[in-house]
């Protein structure tokens, strides 16, 4: 389960001018670095630090996440349905990887 | 004065007997039902086989015994955080390993039919007459027909594998044989359920028989079915299978534990499962 793989789900379908509940999971170990390993040495610290979600361009979330978040962080919102279908996630790993996702809302 | 304390001790003491008389069995939840994705129904609830011969009314799952939260993560495949070792364990059905470079998919193909109901029947009489458990067959597949090393009883690799073939009986009734060439083991396993072990000389029984519904502490306790192994628990942000989670109980009345694969812990496994005959196989649960 080291590999990080990002998972969404959004509503099978929404109406424009209501709420879309937005799931977003991402595989991830969250490596706290205050852990050692069987030799005493310090594991570094491995992290997803932030996590923003862009609506029709906008940025709707940008959530700081620090090394007390356990494995595999599990985030839950709200987004108001404008006219916009383009929904894109981001997650940012310490060490400068950055993971995108971009996924469509269905209106109707 | 020492009539009156006395009767006053006795008016309390007649307090605390009601207390617990009615405490005593403080319920599983009367009318949830597990339902994956509002599609899927799981049987949380069922008629007690006829060997138990009485020792439990009904059968429930543990499901039923815990918050509503840890309820509500197991009624959704999204949330349910096994359902990643059920994808990794996927991944590794896939994987060639050993000399003989060939995977699990090579020889046992899709697994949602070569795998359906193997978690239903474990642990079961091997052809040699030997009691094994799913992971004594994933170990067998890894040394005589991959030669390859084979993981370890309870290592990572070995649980997300467990968990995606678990997955594959979702739903089916637990159904181990207890009769025939397994009914020795099943008479052992009879045994150490009802053999008191450690400083504080529990059996299983004590907690999951006699005392289900009621709390132990902290922790509401359950009848100890194993119908939803292997099991996200929270408090280890993990998979545990069913042998860990023995050798966690027999710690926990300070015996000196025995180990996991062992031949005692299959044992265990075969009558506690069989306790459970007809409760669904509910692939990967969450627990707290």
């Amino acid at each position: 389960m080291s590999e990080v793989k990002p998972r969404i789900r959004l509503p099978r379908s929404v109406k424009a001018g209501q709420a879309a509940e937005v799931k977003t999971l991402v595989s991830h170990v969250m490596e706290t670095g205050l852990r050692k390993d069987s030799s005493g040495n310090i594991i570094p610290r491995m992290i997803i630090n932030r996590f923003t979600c862009e609506y029709g361009g906008e940025m709707v979330v940008d959530m700081a996440l620090e090394g007390a978040i356990s494995a595999n962080p599990y985030v839950e919102f709200d987004i108001m349905v404008g006219d916009a279908t383009d929904v894109v996630f981001t997650w940012y790993e310490d060490g400068g990887a950055v993971y995108t996702q971009t996924e469509q809302l269905t209106i109707g | 004065m020492k009539t009156f304390t006395l009767s006053k001790l006795m008016a309390s003491a007649a307090i605390c007997a009601v207390a617990l008389t009615s405490a005593a069995h403080a319920d599983p939840h009367p009318d949830a039902e597990l339902i994956i994705d509002g599609e899927l129904k799981l049987n949380v609830r069922a008629e007690a086989p006829a060997h138990l011969d009485g020792a439990l009314p009904e059968l429930y799952s543990g499901w039923l015994f815990r918050t509503d939260e840890t309820r509500a993560l197991q009624m959704d495949d999204f949330e349910n955080p096994a359902i990643l070792a059920v994808e990794a364990g996927a991944e590794l059905w896939e994987t060639a390993q050993g000399a003989t470079d060939q995977s699990c998919a090579d020889c046992h193909g899709d697994a949602a039919e070569s795998m359906k109901g193997v978690r239903a029947s474990m642990p079961k009489v091997n052809e040699n007459g030997d009691l094994w458990s799913m992971e004594d067959y994933v170990m067998n597949c890894q040394t005589t027909r991959m030669e390859a090393e084979p993981y370890g009883w309870n290592s990572s690799d070995m649980r997300n594998l467990t968990s995606f073939i678990s997955m594959q009986s979702r739903g089916m009734p637990v159904d181990v044989a207890i009769d025939g060439a397994a009914a020795p083991f099943w008479e052992k396993g009879k045994e150490m359920y009802y053999t008191r072990f450690g400083q504080l000389e529990l059996s299983c029984a004590n907690c999951h028989e006699d005392s289900w519904g009621m709390m132990i502490r902290a922790d509401h306790l359950s009848q100890g079915q194993i119908n939803g192994f292997p099991t996200y628990r929270l408090k280890n942000a993990g998979m545990v299978s069913i042998h860990n989670r023995f050798r966690g109980c027999i710690r926990d009345t300070r015996a000196e534990s025995f180990a996991i694969g062992s031949q005692e812990f299959r044992e265990l496994e075969l009558y506690v499962a069989s306790r459970g005959n007809g409760l669904a196989v509910e692939g990967v649960a969450v627990r707290q």
